[in-house]
């Protein structure tokens, strides 16, 4: 299908962006990569009567190490994600989770602040987001404010945005040699919406795992972290013990609902067996095989 | 009623100058605005890969895109590639391994497989079969099953790969 009739504004400063948005006398949209917007509009699910084209902000850009964080400006393609240095270096789940999303020629496109504030339950940066414990810059008309990660999704595809704010990039501390973190997923072939995907996170003391944050995709209305799962890892050390705890435990944090894809049962046998396999890969000891 | 937009941009390396519609596709700007009907149109969701292009050099969806949104960037059609034979070794390696049969999905996967390829130079290892299906994991083909297709792109992966002794 082809995307209702719409104007078209490109700007070339956030202060612009926020003036055009603010000046829309219908409803407006920001234009970034467009990877999700654009099949919106051609399905008509979405039909605004101006697209603000923020693509070619150049403030919006850049990834860097500020201090004890690592800025990822809101444009950072995927494909940048996948290969920059300094994400390996610094927050090298997110390499292993782009690897999982969409397709090469989607990923050249698409963007990190688009994923985020579409917020998509089943997208896996938002899911490593709220593991990493990153923080979201957000710019309005009154100024930049931070949001937390584990603040800012509040529902499916709702996030603390406001109408015309503008996530201009995220924050996330940097790794350090006693945190371990991992991204993995099920899908049912390559580039596929995941079934269940997982972002762990895992600060260690020695080889007691002192705290750990996880968080699933594709199994609630938003990214969902564990508490109870987290709590049965933490202040042990990572074995078979400590992960049959946390697997058991994920009863109590997870209540996917049955969907036409996947009874909510499958979904949260993929979810524990997925919880054992990242674990155990995570562990020092030999990785075991997966007894689902 | 929403005012056409100047757009000025390189198209199989020449200067194209049009005002467009905002809402126009850069898939349906290429194929009836400038009659590249190598760009073929099937889900419009970027699902199936078949308007894939080169935009600067990268394989994108022409449904993803906006016409307008392309000022001063440059798009490679499969056209484009095909004149200046920048696919010739794998519209050879497709032609005698039967790698199409409606050819609907062959344009989307030649400018992928293209772009794929670039990482294969004399002395690298080919890549495996796995990773070229990886590649492709965004084109769909109705017709072969994808083994022709491996087998045509793995082929020109081997020669691309090959030292100068071997080959």
């Amino acid at each position: 299908m082809k995307a209702r009739a719409f104007d078209y504004r490109r700007v070339t400063s956030v202060t612009e962006a926020l003036a055009a948005y603010a000046g829309c006398r219908g409803e407006a949209r920001y234009l970034a990569g467009g990877q999700s917007l654009l099949p919106a509009l051609n399905l008509r699910l979405d039909g605004p009567d101006l697209l603000i084209d923020i693509g070619r902000i150049d403030t919006l850009r850049g990834i860097s190490v500020e201090g004890d964080a690592l800025r990822i400006g809101a444009l950072t393609r995927h494909a940048e994600t996948l290969s920059s240095p300094l994400i390996v270096a610094h927050a090298p789940i997110l390499t292993e989770a782009a690897a999982f999303m969409a397709h090469p020629a989607i990923r050249n496109l698409g963007t990190m602040g688009g994923s985020l504030a579409l917020a998509d339950p089943a997208s896996e940066l938002p899911a490593c987001m709220r593991a990493l414990g990153a923080v979201i810059e957000i710019a309005g008309p009154a100024g930049t404010r931070n949001v937390a990660a584990d603040d800012y999704f509040r529902d499916l595809f709702e996030t603390v945005l406001a109408p015309g704010e503008l996530l201009s990039a995220v924050r996330v501390p940097l790794a350090r040699p006693d945190i371990r973190m991992r991204f993995d997923e099920i899908a049912r072939r390559r580039g596929d919406y995941a079934m269940v995907g997982l972002a762990a996170h895992l600060a260690f003391s020695g080889d007691v795992v002192e705290t750990a944050r996880l968080a699933f995709c594709s199994v609630g209305p938003t990214p969902m972290r564990a508490p109870a799962a987290e709590s049965a890892l933490a202040g042990r050390s990572l074995g078979p013990e400590s992960i049959a705890a946390a697997k058991a435990a994920l009863a109590a944090d997870l209540a996917p609902d049955d969907d036409d894809a996947l009874s909510a049962a499958a979904r949260m046998h993929l979810a524990r067996v997925l919880l054992g396999r990242v674990l155990s890969a995570l562990g020092d000891g030999p990785q075991r095989a997966e007894a689902a | 009623m929403i005012a056409p937009q100047p757009v000025n941009l390189t198209v199989n390396g020449a200067r194209v100058r049009r005002f467009v519609e905002p809402r126009l596709s850069l898939a349906d700007f290429l194929r009836q605005d400038l009659g590249l009907t190598a760009v073929h149109l099937g889900c419009e969701v970027g699902a199936c890969g078949a308007c894939i292009v080169n935009l600067d050099g990268q394989p994108v969806h022409a449904c993803l895109m906006l016409a307008v949104q392309t000022d001063g960037m440059r798009v490679d059609t499969l056209e484009g590639l095909s004149d200046s034979e920048a696919v010739a070794a794998l519209q050879k390696a497709f032609h005698a391994r039967n790698a199409l049969q409606c050819g609907f999905c062959t344009p989307g996967i030649l400018v992928v497989a293209l772009g794929f390829l670039k990482g294969c130079r004399p002395g690298e290892t080919a890549p495996s079969r796995e990773a070229i299906r990886d590649a492709l994991s965004g084109n769909y083909c109705r017709c072969t099953g994808y083994e022709a297709i491996v087998d045509a792109i793995e082929r020109v992966a081997k020669a691309a790969c090959a030292t100068q002794e071997a080959a």
